[in-house]
């Protein structure tokens, strides 16, 4: 089975506001890796509190949702303006291939790592070969 | 010799306008531009603020510095370490980074303060005394 039907991104769009009610949302910047064992996801959270980090599994959807009060200093004169601040979101297809019940996550500097093991029957295995 | 005679002229006038269309594409790009790590500048009377998303640097990997009205942010990301790392998509960068900001003023160097949590970095300059605004008193002749 190739690994990337485990983990497919849901969202194409990448750090595009969209209007959600009152707040923005962000899809945060994120690394799929595989490892032996299991994929490490990798987001860019900044500013995010790991209190404020909502991670569900549900249905083969793993959605990664991370709640930041916005900084914009409302009466403030602006002289330079990157980027916009609110809440992240994101959401990954997640294959038969993993544990969800062993779902880890980390979160670290505003970067949120998740590790999602592979279940026993999808590790590499090791086959000998036998001589006559 | 006029300008619609002037054979160079249109040309001239069409690099211009190039030119102007790539500042702004430039300057809507946002995060995802490639310049790393994206500012937020803004003032009020007594400080200018600089505020960039930083999300795993490390304290230590990072560098705030200021000479007369500029300000530098230096540092470096990480790549993820490991063997046998296999990506199956690659959206964060790593490596150094530097971006230097002109203020409109002088700030106050030593009383600079950058603090660093989880990952955002907030920078508070002080405006120096002669870049802050001052009140002048109209008088009546």
């Amino acid at each position: 089975m190739a690994t990337e039907t485990l983990v497919r991104q849901g969202q194409s769009e990448v750090r595009r506001a969209e209007p959600a009610r009152t707040r923005r949302v962000y899809a945060p910047l994120v690394d799929i890796i595989e490892q032996k064992d299991g994929l490490l996801l990798v987001l860019d959270m900044p500013g995010v509190e790991p209190g404020d980090i909502d991670i569900e599994y549900e249905n083969g959807l793993l959605t990664v949702h991370g709640k930041v009060e916005p900084r914009e200093q409302e009466d403030a004169c602006y002289l330079r303006c990157e980027y916009g601040t609110g809440d992240f979101h994101r959401t990954f297809t997640v294959g038969e291939g993993i544990d969800a019940d062993k779902i880890e996550a980390e979160c670290k500097n505003g970067v949120v790592t998740l590790h999602l093991p592979k279940s026993e029957a999808f590790r590499p295995r090791r086959i000998e070969v036998k001589g006559e | 010799m006029s300008r619609l005679l002037d054979p160079v002229w249109p040309f001239m006038q069409l690099r211009r306008e190039l030119s102007h269309l790539i500042d702004n594409l430039e300057s809507n790009g946002g995060s995802t531009s490639g310049v790393f790590p994206p500012l937020n500048v803004w003032e009020d009377r007594d400080n200018y603020y600089a505020e960039a998303e930083v999300p795993g640097v490390a304290q230590e990997d990072l560098e705030v510095f200021t000479i007369g009205d500029e300000l530098t942010i230096r540092g470096k990301r990480e790549p993820m370490s490991g063997k046998g790392l296999t990506y199956h998509r690659q959206e964060r960068g790593w490596g150094q980074f530097e971006r230097v900001v002109s203020l409109p003023g002088d700030v106050d160097a030593d009383k600079v303060e950058a603090h660093l949590h989880h990952g955002v970095l907030k920078v508070i300059l002080p405006k120096a005394e002669e870049a802050k605004p001052r009140k002048i008193t109209v008088t009546a002749a």
